[in-house]
């Protein structure tokens, strides 16, 4: 029997937004001179705002601006700094509601995780990171180390607070100064975040918004006084910027694809495996470079995980992002939304068993199925290519040497999930997988003190924790 | 009459083997003077792919040691250069034109950067990993981890204690080196190869190839087997550097720029020729009764 949930929706009221917004600039909001685009809600299509989109000459304001504020910025104590995130830290837990209800309306993820997962962990990142402002010659950097000066950082749409707050926080710490780009189809979280910027004090240009699409980020990332690119989106892009940046001296982290393996064996506790695949894959509709999107079962249990994945997937609400027992929400753009049937569809083409539960989506907006592939070979496109949507490829293997090798066989290596009672055997797992973060009994866990970060052609550099600060630092004299 | 000595053929390091470039091309190597002393083999392309497989080859077990076990390797390579030290004055001597007072200060200090390193492998996970106090019921550290394959264009100038100063940091950690000697004076390296391969360093794990970082650079660098790569052998010409960083991006290799100049080899490199070359695993799991 299934049971019926009455809706339960989040009140929208506490959010306020603007028929338009500018770009934020030296502390102030300003219009843009270039044209401006809309964002919509993905949920209902609705236009929500007329966004700025910053143009060269824009950028080059705020990278001015940032440039200015460098000096008195690098130059207060880390004391001082640190006040100023601990201060955003508190603003952020204040308007916590309203963050998350803005977020869910802008991005289109449920209101349970943005209000559960993305906003507290926002603010635990600024009040990790302000922590470290005064200690930063304990970080085993170097006795002295320097901030490396302003900080062009382009950050994606599925989880647009959460990616500035990883982005911002440490570069404040460390004494230097931002320019951001946030994504094209998420503005409204970053402009909100700049009126906590206000609110603190902080001083004008420390942090500086520029909203744009892919050309106002090449600008970001290519102009020539700034000295640090941070980026987070696909690795194409990545790609690009390790090319434009060759030559100079700037620094770069890069946080890109995935196509994480999430391997089941036979003595795993199945229950709690399958909640791990489901949020593995489902979690934030599968807009996550780090999901589980290539399930690796061990062949003895596949028919029972499977089964019981199935009827677990059967039970997933989809719908509105603001209703607080919606599981999967909109799927952020259509553009997005044709990639995910595009490959879908060739993942059928090619011969997958495709499945999803019946699930009535609503008539307007972006909407996806949780849908699962089974018969996936690794040379299929759905098990090579990151799909970035609620759509899992399911593979089987029989020894842990094939788990690995299969684990291991795509150019990514950002994350990937072991399930196994014997505890020899995770550790030995997590030594072979070659990825940055590997999730044992558990998936999809982040925190501002665990660092993240992938090997091979998911990008270089560690954000959170104590190696997050090595982005954004230098040894004096270097 | 004077004795005829039996001279040396210098050759490639490949697999823990010593090919002559499959190429058949060697080039004339001579010493500060002019004077020739030998022909070099003259890698090319193919060497450069040879190489690489060998490496990828040797990659598992060698990442898979102990840190104990490559700290004894790096020391016992230190031990068997100790022992030829004489030889490897005189080829730095005659490489680099310098008094046999300096080419002992080169050889000793390569010698004992060996040591320096061979220390380093049981502890550099001790002080760059981390336990991390997340917020709720999991165990999580964080250590380092090889990179893998790593391209290293030699130093150019500092023919034995550049090339030890930039080759020991990688294989110290678990990576695996292809590395392209300095051109115009690369017979250090080879000798530096033959004691490579009586120090128990694995077949592979180390490949030493004599010829032209700026012909074998652009192969190495766009390699999409090689996962990062070292630039310092093309210091001092940027725009080679930058084409190299360019083709470098294809895979995502992570890249130790070129200095605008060669370093003082003589300084304490200090963990980032380390550093620059591991990543960083984070691994989490519930913490429960």
């Amino acid at each position: 029997m299934a049971f019926e949930y009455a809706p339960a929706p989040e009140s929208r009221s506490i959010v306020d937004i603007k028929p338009s917004y500018g770009l934020f600039l030296d502390g102030e909001f300003v219009d843009g001179r270039g044209s401006s685009f809309k964002t919509v809600n993905p949920a209902t299509e609705e236009t929500l705002a007329e966004i700025a989109e910053a143009s060269d000459a824009d950028v080059d304001l705020a990278v001015r601006a940032a440039r200015r504020a460098f000096r008195g910025w690098s130059r207060m104590s880390g004391k001082e700094r640190a006040k100023y995130l601990f201060r955003i830290a508190r603003i952020i837990q204040e308007r916590a509601r309203e963050l998350a209800v803005l977020e869910s309306i802008d991005n289109g993820k449920p209101i349970k995780e943005s209000r559960d997962v993305d906003v507290p962990v926002v603010a635990a990142h600024f009040f990790y990171y302000a922590g470290w402002a005064d200690k930063l010659a304990y970080a085993g950097l170097g006795p002295n180390p320097q901030p490396l000066g302003v900080a062009g950082q382009v950050i994606p749409w599925n989880f647009p607070l959460l990616m500035l707050a990883w982005k911002v926080a440490p570069a404040l710490a460390c004494g230097n100064t931002v320019v951001l780009k946030p994504a094209e189809t998420t503005p409204l979280t970053a402009l909100l975040f700049a009126e906590i910027c206000q609110q603190a004090d902080l001083p004008p240009g420390v942090v500086n918004i520029v909203t744009g699409a892919g050309a106002t980020g090449q600008a970001v990332v290519s102009h020539p006084d700034v000295d640090k690119v941070a980026f987070t989106g696909s690795t194409a892009v990545g790609k690009a910027i390790a090319r434009a940046i060759a030559g100079t001296d700037k620094k770069a982290t890069l946080e890109l694809g995935g196509k994480a393996a999430n391997i089941v064996f036979d003595d795993a506790p199945i229950d709690q495996a399958v909640e791990g695949i489901v949020g593995g894959i489902f979690f934030n509709q599968g807009h996550v470079c780090c999901a589980g999107s290539r399930l690796l079962v061990q062949e003895s249990v596949a028919d029972e995980v499977l089964a019981r994945l199935k009827r677990r997937m059967g039970t997933l609400r989809v719908g509105d992002p603001l209703d607080k027992n919606t599981d999967i929400g909109a799927i952020n753009s259509r553009e997005q939304l044709e990639r995910i049937r595009e490959l879908s569809d060739i993942g059928e083409a090619e011969g997958a068993e495709r499945w999803a539960p019946a699930c009535d989506l609503p008539s307007s907006g972006f909407w996806f199925p949780p849908t699962i592939f089974t018969g996936v070979t690794q040379a299929h496109r759905i098990a090579r290519e990151e799909v970035f949507g609620p759509v899992l490829s399911v593979l089987t293997f029989r020894t842990p040497a094939e788990a690995v090798e299969k684990a291991n066989n795509t150019p990514y290596g950002l994350s990937a999930g072991v399930w196994t009672e014997k505890g020899s055997r995770i550790l030995h797992m997590a030594s072979q997988l070659r990825a940055g973060v590997v999730w044992a009994n558990t998936f999809n866990k982040f925190d501002p003190a665990s660092p993240f970060g992938g090997y091979k052609e998911s990008g270089y550099g560690r954000e959170g924790g104590r190696q997050g600060l090595a982005a954004y630092l230098k040894e004096a004299g270097a | 009459m004077a004795r005829i000595d039996v001279r040396k053929t210098y050759k490639l390091y490949i697999g823990g083997a010593f090919p002559r470039s499959e190429s058949g091309h060697s080039y004339e190597v001579t010493d500060s003077k002019g004077k020739f002393v030998a022909n070099a083999s003259l890698a090319s392309r193919k060497d450069v792919r040879d190489a690489v497989v060998a490496a990828r080859k040797a990659f598992g077990s060698w990442s898979s040691r102990t840190a104990y076990n490559r700290g004894q390797i790096l020391y016992r390579i230190a031990e068997v250069m100790e022992d030829r030290r004489p030889q490897f004055e005189e080829a730095v001597r005659q490489s680099e034109g310098v008094s046999a007072a300096v080419a002992r200060g080169q050889v000793d200090a390569a010698v004992d950067r060996l040591v320096w390193y061979a220390g380093w492998a049981d502890k550099l996970a001790q002080v760059i990993g981390n336990a991390n106090p997340v917020a709720g019921p999991y165990f999580n550290h964080t250590a380092p981890e090889p990179t893998g394959v790593v391209g290293v264009l030699a130093p150019q100038s500092s023919s034995l204690l550049g090339l030890v100063s930039t080759v020991a940091p990688v294989i110290v950690t678990g990576n695996v080196a292809v590395v392209v000697s300095s051109y115009e004076r690369p017979l250090p390296a080879v000798t530096f190869s033959e004691v490579l391969a009586t120090s128990d360093v694995p077949g592979g794990v180390v490949n030493i190839l004599t010829g032209d970082a700026v012909t074998l650079g652009p192969w190495l660098a766009a390699h999409m087997d090689v996962n990062a790569i070292d630039l310092c052998g093309v210091a001092g010409d940027p725009e080679l550097a930058t084409s190299l960083e360019v083709a470098a991006a294809d895979n995502l290799k992570r890249v130790r720029r070129a200095p605008d100049a060669e370093p003082d080899w003589a300084e304490e490199p200090g963990l980032s020729p380390m550093t620059a070359f591991v990543e960083q695993k984070t691994v989490w799991h519930p913490i429960g009764v």
